[in-house]
């Protein structure tokens, strides 16, 4: 009979972690929806950057308050799992403190004694990220599409790490062996006092409840990720590594187009000439869907977690047009759990809804037709995502596909053809400028 | 008097630029653009700089039409270009239109257009550097000088300096920064094709935020390095009624007329 926690422990964590990994699968699946691209290349490069910017958390201190408390919870975050592992082997084999004598008093003391200052301290940080959601309501966290479920998710992640951390702490404040022994007590010997009127069994069982608690929290939290902009902790790293390493005003040049082009203009090309190879479909330009566009945006999209920083700087957003940046990333992630879900009802293949990316309910023409490409939204990014390429991607179908350019844009491009400036200048007439003053 | 060589008359003599400027259909169509491109070259003549333009056979770079969206008139407009400067064995290139240097320095290589680019203001720096230009006694009594970043020049291309160190030496200028600046510029409003159509729906224009940024530093003068931003920033300050007092200038404009050009 004693052996019954540790098959509870073994089940849940096996069920825990088995739905994780099925969510995991799923996420995979959705991305790889996207079409090829190459991001392959300058390894060095790439480690260079994950290093510095989702490990070392360079872009985020741009702005030093959220930077410096982000740190704190991202660090808390890392260092405090350390304790995990001892807390899933003693569930798993019925152990308590498996390391304490394996590391001795010293050693365990300072381990403990750091993860007690750090919960503490993500707990505070935590409680500051709250109030600047909720009471002090900072600007970028009340914009449109922060309503709803964006909303509450951003609140539900603060109060799982809010009651995490507390748990943590109060588990600590009622191992009496622990507090008795004084190690690494530095937080919890505060706490301890709060249930000196409790006798020793009833503080056994409030120490027992807890550690179970946190335990299954954990889980939890682990599969709340996948429904949640907190998946950044994950895709934070592979979102980074595969960013765009180009100069950001290096746009990609549409390959398919190359050919046509290059076709168009070689003298020695016949026009009559039946397709030499069965050429299949032929290619659809820009995108208006989420499988229009490549897996490093998609990847992109799963990675945002919301936080406003794009919109923040947007030239657009900031004189009050309708485009934002991170709704850019919010609708893509949202159509594209939307056609994962379709593929899911439908065994394995996608079946039309009626809907796409460009269109009713998500992105708007007007959001696209607003953007300056000025970057900012991709400089400020604190992990490398870029709305930008988005945009320009369904502009191109717009007016490659739909010829649904604003007219003032098609003007310009008649001009471009007929005289070779965006104006309605003669081309003979470019050099007029040598003779005026 | 300014000299112009057409890279056409040059070849005819069996001669070939050091350099071949770029000037973009704001620098020959545009009238305020107009006198920037006639600035640079001033500054080109005065270090006796071996360049030519293209002339009647430079064409629209394609930026505008490729931001729009449309990638097949950027690239029959790339390629087109290419085939012109390839066949003049073109080298090396400065623009005075950030919107050119990118496109050529970035997206024309891909197409077969691979050449050394410069934006003007790095062109510049290094005719300073190698001792062809001296700006040591150059000398501007304008007072606040603000450099407003071109979006297509910094974030783009990670040149923030250039422009700077330039007005920098200047005599009597002092150089004050925006609250946004570098690579936390705000765009003025013209980029991404945004120059030739009126904006989205919205509660103020951009152009109108940044020359309040701009105005925040109390300058004599408002300068930066790219065409578009400079009618941008000149309608701010027309809309703000401040055209008495602030003006808007290039780069290339201030180096020519410190060094009285």
């Amino acid at each position: 009979m004693q052996f019954i926690p540790n098959v509870i422990f073994a089940i849940l964590l096996g069920v825990g972690v088995f739905y994780f990994a099925n969510n995991v699968k799923k996420l995979v699946r959705n991305i790889k929806l996207g079409k090829d691209v190459n991001r392959s290349d300058q390894k060095s490069e790439r480690w260079a950057n994950m290093i510095r910017i989702a490990l070392g958390q360079s872009k985020m201190v741009r702005r030093p308050v959220s930077g410096a408390l982000h740190i704190i919870v991202y660090a808390g975050f890392i260092i405090i799992n350390i304790e995990v592992l001892e807390i899933i082997l003693d569930g798993l084999l019925g152990t308590h403190r498996l390391f304490l004598p394996v590391l001795g008093n010293g050693i365990y003391g300072f381990l403990i004694g750091t993860f007690e200052i750090l919960a503490f301290l993500v707990l505070v940080s935590v409680i500051i990220f709250w109030i600047r959601r909720n009471i002090i309501k900072i600007k970028r966290f009340l914009s449109k599409e922060m309503t709803g479920w964006p909303k509450s998710d951003g609140n539900i992640i603060l109060y799982f790490e809010m009651v995490l951390m507390s748990l943590f702490l109060i588990m600590n404040a009622t191992d009496i062996h622990l507090q008795e022994a004084g190690v690494g007590n530095v937080i919890s010997q505060f706490i301890a006092p709060l249930f000196s009127g409790i006798s020793s069994e009833g503080i056994h069982v409030i120490e027992r409840t807890t550690w179970w608690i946190h335990i299954i929290g954990i889980l939890a939290f682990l599969n709340y990720l996948y429904y949640s902009k907190h998946l950044h902790i994950l895709l934070a790293f592979p979102n980074t590594f595969y960013a765009n390493l180009k100069p950001k005003g290096q746009f990609v040049n549409n390959k398919n187009v190359t050919k046509e082009v290059q076709l168009m203009m070689d003298p020695n090309a016949d026009p009559y000439a039946a397709p030499t190879e069965d050429e299949g479909e032929p290619e659809k330009f820009g995108a208006s869907d989420v499988t229009d566009l490549n897996w490093v945006q998609l990847m992109n999209a799963y990675t945002c977690t919301e936080c406003g920083r794009c919109t923040s700087v947007c030239p657009a957003n900031l004189t009050g047009k309708e485009l934002s940046p991170r709704a850019i990333m919010m609708k893509t992630r949202d159509r594209l759990e939307e056609v994962g879900k379709n593929i899911d009802a439908n065994k394995g293949t996608f079946q039309e809804d009626g809907k796409q990316l460009l269109g009713e309910g998500y992105i708007t023409q007007e959001e696209i037709w607003a953007c300056t490409s000025c970057n900012a939204c991709v400089e400020e990014c604190p992990v490398n995502i870029d709305p930008l390429s988005i945009i320009m991607d369904m502009r191109q179908y717009l007016v490659m596909e739909q010829s649904a350019a604003p007219q003032e844009l098609n003007t310009m491009m008649q001009n471009v053809e007929n005289n070779g400036a965006p104006w309605q200048y003669s081309q003979m007439d470019r050099l007029n400028w040598v003779n005026e003053e | 008097m300014i000299t112009v060589p057409i890279i056409a008359d040059l070849f005819a003599q069996g001669k070939e630029p050091d350099v071949l400027f770029w000037v973009g259909s704001a620098g020959s169509f545009d009238d305020r653009a107009k006198k920037i491109t006639r600035a640079f070259v001033k500054v080109l003549n005065k270090a006796n700089v071996n360049f030519a333009v293209l002339g009647t056979e430079e064409s629209s770079s394609g930026d505008a039409a490729k931001r729009a969206g449309n990638e097949f008139l950027f690239q029959m407009q790339a390629i087109t270009n290419i085939e012109v400067m390839n066949m003049y064995n073109v080298k090396k290139i400065v623009t005075a239109c950030p919107h050119s240097f990118n496109t050529l320095k970035n997206e024309y290589p891909e197409l077969g257009g691979k050449y050394e680019v410069f934006h003007h203001t790095q062109f510049i720096e290094q005719l300073v550097e190698e001792g062809k230009l001296d700006l040591s006694k150059a000398n501007l009594e304008v007072g606040n000088i603000t450099f407003h970043d071109p979006c297509y020049l910094g974030r783009a291309n990670d040149e923030y300096n250039a422009p700077r160190n330039l007005l920098a030496a200047i005599e009597g200028t002092t150089l004050v920064e925006m609250k946004r600046s570098k690579r936390d510029s705000l765009c003025c409003g013209a980029g991404g094709a945004q120059m030739f159509k009126e904006p989205e729906k919205g509660t103020m224009d951009v152009n109108d935020l940044r020359t309040q940024d701009a105005l925040e530093t109390k300058p004599n003068v408002i300068a930066t390095g790219c065409p578009f931003c400079n009618t941008m920033l000149t309608d701010g300050i027309k809309n703000k009624k401040k055209e008495a007092e602030v003006q808007v200038k290039d780069v290339a404009e201030l180096v020519a007329e410190a060094l009285g050009l």
